[in-house]
């Protein structure tokens, strides 16, 4: 009985201290600081145009580092992020953000990091702004804010060339699909029949779409359903793969910020519309993605 | 700062809510935590086992008499050798990669690979936590039990295992608890168990603090449960130790 007691207090205790720790990790906001050793400043040549003085002068913002914008990103998804093999980064979100950055007058950091840590960097104030091919849902607009879109992001199913699945109706029969963890194409897909989806138990998440190919090759999985950009980079690397004709989904990509951090969003999008007017972040989209 | 405080503990039922009782999630988080135990126990039975055949070869070697070396057992000594040192010199994370995207790379039995990559893992453990009761038991104790006309395996089953198996006690329930751990690791290749369901659920309601809280809650009391149970399994051994 004795022992009883003391167990009931130690789990109690237990309880008590995790609950201490939750609150603390809610209590910084804002002033959580990115590991040292994840952080990289990038060697992306500025595509700004020389005329720099058109600073917006939007509300004063501030950013998680005086004088640093911090971009969380997931650089495992070409052509929108991958890394350098000198240990930089670079893509089209990565020049997008340097563009906007410039724009802002501040240095660009590039925190990489898993797609889902990297949507919960900017929620918890780690980052300043999160990159990654983020689709703005409803889901996700109750708790980050968005930018103006800069890119449409269009999902689209990977298959063997032999494979059975020809159609996106076909995708119903696979046994297995295989998608990058926590991206909207798997909440897609392990959604429940009624809803659209066909189950998570004919979903398996893998941490990057990189994985979620090689268990495609492996014959693991059956489809992938991924982003069409890194698709066409993942079939030009694996032969025997293709691309289904029809599209899974057809969204919008955009700049997440931490919920009400509205200074810096208005800046961003300021910076963001004259980059869009002018052409650069077409030309920067142009540079990655060479026509189909 | 109070006020925020305070605002931050009334959310706190609502996040806990859509983690676990909106569209019955609690459910996914039983099944995880299933995949979990089960995988775990199947592990550890395949450990022992292994383990055991490892730590009674490398002890049989050692305690050969000199000058009486046994040409098979130092075969087998040598292969044993080189299991524990490969499993216990790279880490678990990368083993279980390497049986799910290498070895069994066309395997969609996630719960087997976990299995086989845990319970390698654990043999090389166990097999060092029973040499060590085995060679913690007084040699004299087998002589003895030989010269009372005892074969091999008698003397073993009869008079060194009931001995070593109490002192090994300790340090196997403390492999069973790090290997029920480990058992998230297993999350990396895709098996569904309990952190993997957890993962998912915070990626689908952008909150991951309580889904992961709560899955430290059910890992914390499986193991207070088990340290429990061994706890009385240990006090039932000693009862007929002479004080």
């Amino acid at each position: 009985m004795k022992n009883f007691k003391k167990l009931a207090l130690m789990g109690l205790t237990a309880v008590m201290s995790l609950s201490l720790l939750a609150a603390c990790g809610g209590g910084t906001q804002g002033s959580a600081n990115t590991p040292a050793d994840n952080t990289e400043t990038t060697p992306v040549e500025s595509t700004t145009p020389a005329g720099n003085s058109e600073t917006p002068a939007a509300g004063e913002f501030t950013t998680v580092e005086a004088g640093k914008l911090h971009m969380s990103t997931n650089a495992a998804f070409p052509p929108y992020e991958m890394t350098t093999d000198d240990g930089g980064f670079e893509g089209i979100d990565v020049e997008v953000a340097q563009a906007i950055a410039d724009k802002l007058g501040l240095e660009l950091v590039v925190d990489d990091m898993a797609f889902n840590a990297a949507l919960t960097a900017v929620q918890t104030g780690q980052s300043d702004i999160a990159m990654a091919g983020i689709t703005v849902t409803d889901d996700r607009l109750e708790v980050m804010d968005f930018s103006d879109s800069y890119a449409t992001g269009v999902q689209v199913v990977i298959v063997k060339e032999d494979s059975p699945i020809q159609t996106i109706d076909d995708l119903a029969n696979a046994d297995m699909i295989g998608c990058q963890a926590d991206t909207t194409g798997y909440i897609y897909c392990s959604d429940t029949p009624e809803n659209g989806g066909y189950g998570a138990d004919h979903v398996t998440a893998y941490d990057n779409g990189a994985l979620a190919v090689m268990a495609l090759v492996n014959g693991q999985v059956d489809a992938v359903v991924i982003d069409n950009a890194p698709a066409q980079e993942f079939v030009a690397a694996n032969p025997g793969l293709k691309i289904l004709d029809t599209e899974f989904a057809v969204e919008d990509y955009a700049i997440g910020f931490a919920k009400g951090n509205t200074a810096l969003k208005d800046a961003v999008n300021t910076a963001l519309g004259e980059l869009i007017a002018d052409g650069t972040v077409q030309s920067i989209v142009d540079k990655y993605i060479t026509a189909e | 700062m109070l006020s925020e405080f305070i605002q931050w503990l009334t959310d706190l039922g609502g996040r806990f809510h859509t983690a676990f009782i909106e569209g019955d999630r609690w459910k996914l988080y039983l099944e995880g935590l299933g995949v979990t135990v089960g995988m775990t126990v199947v592990a550890l039975i395949f450990g022992v086992i292994l383990g055991v055949v490892v730590a009674v070869i490398r002890t049989a070697h050692d305690q050969q008499r000199l000058g009486q070396r046994n040409f098979l057992l130092g075969i087998l000594n040598i292969l044993c050798k080189i299991y524990t040192t490969v499993i216990r010199g790279t880490p678990m994370m990368v083993q279980i990669l390497i049986w799910g995207f290498v070895i069994f790379a066309s395997s969609r039995n996630k719960f087997m690979v976990g299995i086989v990559g845990l319970g390698i893992n654990s043999g090389a453990y166990v097999a060092e936590i029973v040499r060590g009761g085995l060679m913690s038991v007084d040699v004299g104790q087998s002589e003895a039990g030989r010269s009372l006309g005892l074969g091999y395996l008698d003397t073993m089953r009869f008079i060194v295992i009931p001995q070593a198996f109490k002192n090994i006690l300790p340090s196997l329930g403390n492999e069973f608890i790090t290997l029920f751990k480990d058992t998230s690791l297993v999350n990396a290749i895709g098996a569904a168990e309990l952190t993997y369901e957890a993962m998912r659920i915070g990626g689908r309601t952008y909150d991951y603090m309580p889904p992961l809280i709560g899955s430290a809650l059910m890992y914390l009391v499986i193991v207070i449960i088990f340290t429990g149970l061994q706890g009385i399994l240990e006090r039932r051994l000693r009862q007929s130790d002479r004080r």
